[in-house]
């Protein structure tokens, strides 16, 4: 029996310690925001936050978690980068397939919770493991910086 | 062609509460009342309500005044259920936040491709083309309905009643109702006869900007796609794959398998091994517990560079013609100058990100599926083979799928296939999601075959082409498919010279041919994004500037000059290199050289050309700077949907041109996942200006013809910059000393 915080809610599983927490997300607790794209951390879809940092879920035991905060796609918005990230996305129509946002998504709110300001280089860097075989990333950069153009004006009122 | 449509609100009144529902028909398709949508059908945030949809009929209005568009092809990215509910928006005069789309259900009576006679499925680019006039028609029809009920309510004349945003009104005397207060009206009346479709010049959505539909649910995880399909009792299956294609099992020992806890079942099928267990994980810990012995004895054992090296011994014999103008090898043998070159294509798999997968339940009255559906009418027709049903047993779920590029329309439906073994391997007893792995999705097979080009041309004094030879070699992907007696024509494989065969230039003597090689090659090929044109543009695009450069000439001038009779292919070129400054040098790197290069190509009757500006360095490493793209796809119905589908489609076809790959080393695929499959990252994307023709031409694909332009004008880049011609994809590190 692995706990954590889900979202802000404390949950539970009983699937084995090395299931990774992908498939905790997904087959034991029904949260599918969270994707299936490689298995090998090679590709980002699992992105997830885990005590605000961005890691691949598919590849972390649901073990490493024991205790600690873990936030998804369906949690991401009720925060203030996140809400931020997700509006920018839909205003800029970044989607395609969508397969893969939810992770994209996840790793750009990391990154504007890091750096408020970045470049196109610091975007980059920061989105290189996520992959989106439709190439939406024009788009994926334009809305981080769009994203990130939002953030500071708030915080400037 | 005339389009009936039927007024099936009443049909569907009980089940489906009061509102306006119609149905398209084409004149001769047989009309058919499937059974109403349940369970986990609905497309994810695309509709609110679920219970009361009709699913026999493209447009609903429901009381509560929502206007739900049900689309007959799978939105796998593309961006056709924007698409498809603004064609009938546009005519409705709908408020497009009123506008929900829903995926339909298999039924080729209704739901069918126009371009495809009666089969239903989505595919080369036609879903807005084919739809174009059919979907108009389906919200003309809905709007001239609701005219009508609020006429006889107001009992004021028809024709003073305007609509407008979701609002009929009556001017004079100041009456207004919203779509829903009329649904049920309308729902009474008799179908119009004849309804107008507007002037183009009147269109408030068609060529506007539109909020995609999927944008919402694909933000904030809530989209469904079939790898988030869970059903009560269902099992989770994962397939051991024998290591060679037509390899089989020859023993298994299940029984490490069957003793991991949660491990419900193992099944021998056709295709392999089935572990099915509660959950994903338990069934893969339980295929690995697996100790199975395959029998290679009817497995492949070819490697690419065999066959690449098999290939280029048989370009050099007579093929099959596939075109044959003037007399190209009397014209080669007598001109002064000839220039040769050979082009080599590696297989390459679609790699969608979701990788593939299906859920299938057997019932007492037939079985259904969900899937990222992309085939119906095949689909249908294969799995109640398997399973003992007649085709409209089979139902199908349409979700979204997390990309396709051509993988989900397998025309052997390989992985429901798969999935229906499973589930009639269990007796039924339980639903079952099938789930490949990556690694699973990457060795299955079904990739764009490996093709080599050999071309010839003979250049007069002036430099202009006055023969051109093109030898390809590949395996043909419709032999042995349901598809060989309409599109191979005297053993010429449509899809394996399209692009090269229809080349656009005014040259006197052409010859095309073609060595089909299935006979040999046994790796299973499919279509893959833009198909033919995946190689062909290469090898044509290339080589004609090859001529240019032996002929001293400008690439951009050289082709115009061959394309008196295309103006629409000159347009294209004219407008990516007016917009990418040609012919004013690039401004000179901190380090390294610059270049720039392009390409013209049709495809799926659109025309596209790219200008692609690059920067290579001392060790011969190399950036794509900028892409300009101009697009010909006739009206276009979304233009923000086809600017993200050009950017897309150069992405696409950027990774294919860098590093994307599939070789065989004796029968066995060399590459598991994105680790050694590389596909395009965020910073190799370069920056992309989309630019599209203003047009009146009937819209035609945008899904596909982003593709093909971008890895020729990108290797005619870094032979302008460097002096080196790529002749052999990916490019790989072929530029490193």
């Amino acid at each position: 029996m692995t706990r954590f915080t889900l979202n802000g809610k404390s949950v539970s599983t009983d699937l084995p310690d090395d299931t990774p927490l992908l498939w905790v997300l997904r087959d034991g607790l029904d949260m599918t925001g969270t994707k299936f794209g490689c298995g090998i951390a090679q590709c980002g879809a699992c992105t997830v936050h885990l005590d605000g940092q961005p890691i691949r879920s598919c590849s972390t035991p649901v073990s490493a978690v024991a205790g600690k905060r873990v936030t998804t796609i369906e949690g991401v918005g009720t925060a203030r980068v996140g809400a931020a990230v997700q509006a920018a996305w839909q205003k800029l129509d970044v989607v395609q397939c969508g397969y893969c946002q939810s992770g994209q998504i996840m790793s750009a709110t990391a990154l504007l919770a890091s750096n408020p300001k970045p470049t196109d280089a610091d975007i980059d860097a920061a989105m290189r493991g996520n992959i989106c075989r439709c190439a939406t990333y024009v788009r994926i950069r334009a809305a981080i910086h769009e994203a990130a153009r939002t953030l500071a004006s708030r915080s400037a009122a | 062609m005339t389009i009936r449509i039927e007024n099936t609100s009443r049909r569907d009144f009980l089940k489906a509460g009061a509102g306006l529902t119609l149905a398209v028909v084409v004149p001769g398709a047989r009309a058919a009342v499937l059974p109403g949508a349940d369970g986990p059908s609905a497309v994810g945030g695309a509709a609110s309500s679920a219970a009361e949809f009709a699913p026999n009929a493209f447009v609903r209005i429901a009381p509560d005044n929502t206007v739900t568009v049900v689309a007959k092809h799978l939105e796998m990215g593309q961006g056709t259920y924007t698409g498809l509910a603004t064609l009938v928006a546009e005519e409705l005069d709908a408020d497009w936040s009123q506008v929900v789309t829903k995926g339909s259900p298999a039924d080729a009576a209704r739901y069918n491709n126009l371009f495809w006679g009666n089969a239903q499925g989505t595919g080369g680019s036609t879903a807005i083309a084919n739809s174009f006039e059919q979907l108009r028609q389906a919200g003309a029809t809905a709007r001239a309905m609701l005219v009508q009920a609020a006429a006889e309510r107001w009992r004021v004349p028809a024709d003073e009643i305007s609509v407008k945003a979701g609002v009929v009104s009556h001017a004079k005397s100041g009456r207004k109702a919203h779509f829903g207060e009329l649904a049920e009206a309308a729902s009474a009346l008799q179908v119009p006869q004849q309804v107008k479709l507007k002037d183009p010049k009147d269109f408030t959505f068609i060529g506007r900007h539109v909020p995609r539909k999927d944008s919402v649910a694909k933000t904030t995880g809530r989209a469904q796609f079939t790898q988030d399909v869970k059903l009560p009792g269902m099992l989770v299956a994962v397939v051991a794959h024998p290591p060679r294609f037509g390899a089989t099992v020859k023993s298994a020992d299940d029984g490490g398998a069957r003793t991991v806890p949660g491990v419900a079942d193992v099944v021998r099928i056709p295709t392999g091994v089935a572990v099915l267990a509660r959950d994903y994980w338990t069934a893969k810990k339980g295929r690995d517990a697996l100790k199975i012995e395959w029998d290679d004895a009817t497995g492949y054992r070819g490697s690419s560079d065999a066959i690449l090296a098999d290939y280029r011994k048989r370009a050099a014999t007579p093929g099959t013609v596939a075109r044959h103008d003037g007399d190209a090898a009397a014209a080669l043998g007598k001109a002064g100058k000839v220039i040769e070159a050979e082009y080599a294509f590696p297989y390459l798999a679609h790699a969608a990100m979701e990788p593939l997968n299906c859920v299938m339940r057997l019932d007492a009255n037939g079985c259904e599926v969900w899937n990222g559906e992309q085939f119906q009418t095949v689909d249908q027709m294969t799995v109640a083979g398997i399973l003992g049903l007649k085709p409209e047993q089979v139902k199908l779920n349409m979700l979204y799928a997390g990309g396709s590029f051509g993988r989900r329309a397998n025309p052997h439906s390989d992985y429901l296939v798969e999935t229906a073994h499973i589930v009639k391997a269990i007796g039924g007893r339980a639903p079952v999601k099938l789930v490949w792995s990556r690694e699973d999705d990457m060795r299955a097979g079904y990739y764009r075959p490996v093709y080599l080009h050999r071309l010839r041309a003979a250049l007069d004094a002036q430099g202009k082409p006055v023969a051109w030879a093109n030898t390809i070699v590949g395996q043909s992907i419709l032999a042995g498919t349901a598809f060989e007696s309409v599109m191979v024509k005297d053993g010429v494989d449509a899809t394996s010279v399209e692009g090269a065969a229809t080349l656009p230039y005014a040259i006197p003597n052409l010859q095309v041919e073609l060595h089909t090689t299935n006979s040999d090659v046994k790796v299973p090929v499919q279509w893959w994004r833009s198909v033919g044109s995946t190689h062909t543009a290469y090898a044509t695009e290339v080589f004609i500037d090859e001529l240019a450069a032996a002929a001293g000439k400008d690439p951009v001038g050289y082709r115009l000059g061959l394309l008196v009779e295309h103006p629409r292919h000159a347009g294209v070129l004219k407008l990516a290199a007016d917009k990418a400054d040609w012919g004013r040098p690039l401004p000179a790197a901190k380090a390294g050289k610059r270049g720039r290069g392009v390409a013209v190509h049709e495809s799926f009757n659109s025309f596209v050309a790219q200008v692609v500006d690059v920067t290579v360095m001392p060790d011969g490493q190399f950036k794509v700077d900028r892409v300009v793209c101009a697009v010909d796809c006739g009206i276009a119905v979304n233009p923000d949907v086809i600017r993200a589908q050009m950017e897309g489609g150069i992405g696409f076809g950027l990774a294919a041109a860098l590093s994307s790959a599939i070789t065989l080393k004796d029968g066995q695929v060399e590459q598991s996942n994105f680790n050694d499959y590389q596909v395009l990252r965020i910073d190799q994307m370069p920056r992309i200006e989309v630019h599209i023709v203003p047009s009146a031409e009937k819209p035609t694909g945008v899904g596909e013809p982003g593709v093909p332009p971008i890895a020729p004008a990108l290797a005619n880049a870094l032979f302008a910059a460097t002096g080196k011609r790529i002749r052999t994809l990916p490019i790989g590190d072929q530029l490193k000393a």
